[in-house]
């Protein structure tokens, strides 16, 4: 009666994995490096003095964090036709990835501003530098280096939280095991798999996000 | 024409008003210390004539131009004024040199090699050519202040100001900067500072500024200020000093 | 179908919206238990207890919410277990939270200087008392707010659970759409609820970090 698990069934699908691994690092890298643009910019509204901007990307800051990303999906891409706004699921995918990242890093990235010493700033002002070559030259570089462990957390939580992407028949990492299993009957031994392909790609995200800062952050000649 | 012309400045803190109707003219060359007790609003109308705070009240001009309330052109402004503070504000992420570049690069548009050229040259003259490519956390209080003071000359503005420059340094540093701001006096820059050195203010400047309250109690000459108080209130603070030395 | 107005679908999912919060309930609860034990064992000084639940943590950090769910709605069974949807849902979100619980805590002791446990020690205390007595007194006080903060994690992670089927608001969002056609207008509606559930907790979370850093100065 006792099961036999058969994680060999899974090999003669290779290809699919390795197809989902593609999809699902490609939506991460295009959500994250829009995403986190995204939220240098929201920050900066939210940091400026210009209070119904900054509202606006309150609003949405709060909207986001306080729903589910599967909820913020199926809005995205079975909602917006009602509009007329007809998406791929890929593109469906990303932009529901943008928007989540978007928002978590106005406030991660927020906080790092937020940190900054008056002092750097005021003396930044007494060079007579402009409120845009403050932030460029002064504030954002500092700011992302206080904050780039909580960024990092927050971008390996994004490619994780892409799985459920196969809600709506992207085919990344997840839609590729829900389509092997569905082949091969061998569910637990599929998904077992599966969490071991994503438990290293998030390792080797967190790595290769260290290593993008510290080459971000290196100490070297800027001019 | 002064340099630079106050006319009854008046400035609120919310309740409290820290500058109660302050009128005062800086020529050009002119090296002046403002003094008085903390609180009595010196670093407040230092970092007026920056544009770093705004005034309730009055007049600033610079260089002939009206500046202080919101519609401020700072830019020109922050070009004829520089500032140095009292813990040194360097850009953590940048070297010495490139903290002395920066503004001139990205604010007045010269080209790398120029600004290159402007920020050596002001970090030979506060004597730290050997420390150009280190970083602020690589230097000592004294070497940063001395950075400090270079990136704000190479601004080449017309008027210093120095908010307390030397009151976050361990004491064996304060002589090094001092030396720098001296020499700057001496070659004719118009510097106005907020001190607590008062031998070096009587050495260095040519006009003391007590200011107690909110207002301009006394000024005038170092040597009279200093020997004959007119108010009870500067002979108690010079005393004071006396008596702390 | 298409007599469905604007209040059927609230009431529906609000019906709904119960299963969430029970579900969030029951996994925030008993998460937070396993997570306690966890949090001994990680601090008790054994480590090997130590490496096991910084694996455990890596494990639940490191993986999707849904493949964990995945692997206990279909895993169980092959060892005998017969699981719903339901038992299959509290258990994972229970394994999830106690995971990031005890990270989150983890933290929050380590933030007890090394002090309090040495004066402790001196005073012939053993390890279980320095923990009820000296310890997690001062953990638990800045443990809260980010506490409450990831229960809003945790309402969201149990949307998660209705692609094993579980009929939470997610999974009756998804029923209602397809039979009003009205994906716009309904899927609007669950966010709208998951707002209504989420955003006082974080409004609360917010509030109690505010206050802690008040006192702490």
């Amino acid at each position: 009666m006792a099961y036999k698990f058969d994680f060999g069934a899974i090999v003669p699908h290779w290809e699919l994995l390795l197809n989902g691994v593609v999809l699902t690092t490609e939506l991460t890298v295009v959500g994250s490096v829009i995403g986190v643009s995204l939220g240098v910019l929201g920050a900066w509204a939210r940091a400026s003095r210009a209070p119904v901007i900054s509202q606006i990307v309150g609003v949405y800051v709060e909207l986001i964090r306080n729903t589910p990303f599967l909820v913020q999906l199926f809005f995205i891409f079975f909602g917006l036709p009602a509009l007329g706004v007809k998406l791929t699921e890929f593109q469906a995918a990303v932009l529901a990835m943008v928007i989540n990242l978007g928002a978590y890093s106005t406030e991660i990235i927020r906080a790092g501003i937020l940190a900054i010493p008056q002092g750097q700033i005021e003396a930044a002002q007494s060079l007579a530098m402009n409120r845009v070559q403050i932030f460029r030259y002064v504030v954002i570089l500092p700011a992302l280096k206080k904050i780039w462990p909580a960024l990092s957390s927050q971008i390996v939580i994004v490619m994780l939280g892409s799985s459920v992407c196969s809600q709506i028949a992207a085919e990344e990492l997840t839609f590729a095991a829900n389509y092997i299993q569905a082949m091969n009957f061998r569910a637990f031994e599929v998904y077992f798999i599966v969490t071991g392909v994503y438990l290293v790609m998030s390792i080797l995200l967190r790595w290769m996000l260290k290593v993008f800062g510290n080459f971000l952050f290196e100490r070297r000649n800027h001019v | 024409m002064s340099l630079v012309e106050l006319h009854a400045i008046y400035k609120s803190f919310g309740e409290l008003e820290v500058l109660k109707g302050i009128d005062l003219r800086i020529e050009e060359g002119q090296v002046i210390a403002l003094i008085g007790r903390s609180g009595s609003g010196k670093s407040t109308l230092l970092r007026a004539i920056n544009g770093l705070e705004t005034i309730n009240d009055g007049t600033i001009m610079v260089a002939g131009k009206k500046v202080g309330d919101r519609d401020t052109d700072l830019l020109t402004l922050r070009l004829n004024v520089g500032m140095v503070f009292q813990q040194f504000n360097l850009f953590p992420h940048y070297t010495a040199l490139e903290n002395v570049m920066l503004s001139p690069q990205v604010v007045k548009k010269l080209s790398k090699a120029e600004a290159k050229e402007v920020a050596e040259e002001m970090l030979i003259k506060v004597g730290l050519s050997d420390k150009m490519l280190h970083y602020p956390d690589q230097l000592s209080g004294g070497q940063q202040q001395r950075v400090a003071i270079a990136r704000a000359l190479a601004m080449k503005p017309r008027v210093l100001l120095c908010d307390e420059v030397t009151s976050a340094l361990d004491p064996e540093l304060v002589n090094e900067v001092l030396a720098v701001v001296r020499q700057l006096a001496e070659e004719g820059m118009t510097l106005v500072m907020v001190t607590h050195e008062m031998r070096f203010a009587r050495e260095v400047c040519d006009k003391l500024v007590f200011m107690h309250q909110g207002r301009i109690h006394e000024s005038g000459a170092p040597e009279d200020v200093f020997a004959n108080p007119k108010t009870p209130e500067l002979a108690n603070f010079v005393g004071g000093l006396a008596g702390a030395a | 179908m298409s007599e469905f107005t604007l209040w059927d679908i609230v009431y529906n999912l609000a019906l709904a919206a119960r299963w969430t919060v029970l579900l969030s309930l029951t996994a925030f609860v008993l998460g937070g238990g396993v997570g306690l034990l966890l949090l001994m064992a990680r601090t008790a000084g054994n480590p090997w207890a130590m490496r096991l639940v910084r694996g455990y943590v890596e494990l639940f950090q490191g993986t999707p919410l849904l493949m964990q769910l995945f692997i206990v709605f279909f895993g169980l069974p092959l060892i005998g277990i017969d699981v719903s949807p339901w038992v299959a849902a509290m258990l994972g979100l229970t394994l999830f939270t106690s995971a990031f619980l005890t990270e989150i805590w983890r933290g929050c002791v380590e933030s007890i200087g090394f002090g309090q446990w040495e004066a402790s020690a001196s005073l012939g205390m053993n390890f279980r008392q320095q923990m009820r007595y000296i310890i997690l007194p001062q953990a638990l006080r800045i443990a809260v707010p980010p506490t409450v903060g990831f229960s809003v994690q945790v309402v969201k992670g149990t949307a998660v659970a209705s692609i094993i089927g579980f009929v939470e608001l997610t999974k009756a969002g998804t029923m209602i759409t397809n039979a009003t056609y009205a994906p716009f207008t309904v899927y609007g509606c669950v966010a709208v609820f998951y707002f209504l559930i989420c955003y006082p907790l974080s409004l609360y979370a917010r509030h109690l970090e505010g206050k802690l850093r008040h006192v702490a100065r």
